[in-house]
């Protein structure tokens, strides 16, 4: 066999990313040090510390009580008596729900868990979360059971004549 | 290392054995040999010839290791299967051209010749080489070699496509520049090949 015919061995210029990073030669490995791992630890951890101060400073200056605006949401009588009604406010998918033949409650849609959307539960009269069962109370939004911790934004409504009116969003932030 | 290089010569072989007892008695890895006895055509001839790893410029074993385990180190050795890695899947058994690294079941690890590294690193001859009585695994400076024998040290070898350098050499008759085996000879069936199943 004619050694002019055979093709070049390999090209180490040419070698992929994950053989560059684990050599088969010890020569080439690359070692982290104790002290290089030390380093990265504590630096990473200091950035994460600054990270949750500018957090925590960023909601503190926040703005409190920022102005909702005012959206009508449905009629009055729209909707039947254990009926729903979804609609967006706020940037926030919503659901309103008829709970008797007057009262009206209305809550973001969205799980305070991990944020599928939660449904009424008429039989129950509470809203209920698919995803890992989670209850919200339909007359303040408050957790029932479940994994989440904290209750479900309330929009509050305004009714006026004939329409209900959504003036704002509480709860749901702490 | 040390200016000593390993050399095989199977044309010297007697199959006198004492290189895989030798071995066997190393206390890093007692009672499994690592040197990889062969009778050359058993049928038709007593030749019989002893190999240790070639140590490969870029070793074929290593290259397939999916859990990095063999390492090659600076001074040229391949090592063993490093035992927590290993995972024993015997990539390396099967890609190694020359067949050395040998899967022990027991231990779950690919183990291998490593050319007696706790001997050689400090300057002392490999245990095969200080027992072998005819010199075919010789571990001697070049000039000595050179000076003893008329067969050509060798180091290029061709597997079908794949060239292959290493560090240990092979003495081939003095005409030949790299030793050349043709791989399809010994992958048919048929009995055109050197070997026959008959």
């Amino acid at each position: 066999m004619d050694p002019s015919q055979q093709p070049s061995p390999s090209n180490s210029n040419q070698e992929p990313l994950w053989r560059e990073e684990f050599s088969i030669f010890t020569a080439d490995e690359r070692y982290v040090s104790r002290r290089q791992m030390t380093k990265f630890l504590t630096l990473t951890s200091l950035s994460m510390f600054a990270g949750n101060l500018w957090l925590l400073a960023r909601s503190l200056f926040a703005k409190r009580g920022a102005a909702f605006p005012e959206a009508a949401i449905a009629k009055v009588g729209e909707i039947p008596v254990g009926g729903v009604k979804l609609f967006q406010y706020a940037g926030e998918q919503c659901i309103l729900v008829r709970i008797t033949d007057t009262s009206y409650a209305a809550y973001s849609q969205k799980c305070t868990h991990l944020s599928c959307a939660v449904y009424y539960e008429k039989e129950q009269n509470r809203l209920e979360c698919p995803c890992h069962e989670g209850y919200f109370s339909i007359q303040d939004g408050s957790v029932l059971a479940g994994p989440p911790t904290r209750p479900l934004p309330k929009v509050t409504l305004d009714q006026r004549g004939a329409e209900l009116i959504a003036i704002g969003m509480s709860g749901g932030e702490g | 290392m040390f200016g000593y290089e390993f050399y095989i010569d199977p044309s010297r072989c007697i199959g006198c054995q004492s290189c895989v007892k030798a071995c066997e008695e190393c206390e890093t890895h007692r009672g499994v040999s690592m040197i990889n006895f062969d009778y050359i055509d058993r049928t038709n001839t007593i030749a019989t010839g002893a190999y240790v790893c070639f140590h490969c410029d870029e070793p074929t074993c290593a290259m397939v290791c999916p859990a990095d385990a063999i390492k090659k180190g600076e001074d040229g050795i391949v090592q063993s299967a490093l035992k927590p890695r290993c995972i024993g899947c015997s990539n390396c058994v099967l890609a190694c051209p020359f067949g050395i690294p040998k899967l022990v079941i027991e231990r779950e690890q690919m183990m291998k010749c490593d050319m007696c590294y706790d001997r050689t690193s400090v300057g002392k001859r490999p245990m095969c080489a200080t027992v072998c009585p005819s010199g075919a695994l010789l571990y001697a400076t070049p000039e000595q070699v050179a000076r003893t024998r008329r067969e050509k040290p060798n180091n290029v070898f061709y597997f079908g496509s794949q060239r292959i350098t290493t560090k240990v050499f092979m003495m081939a008759p003095a005409e030949r520049d790299f030793v050349s085996i043709d791989i399809a000879d010994y992958m048919s069936e048929e009995n055109d090949g050197p070997f026959t199943t008959a």
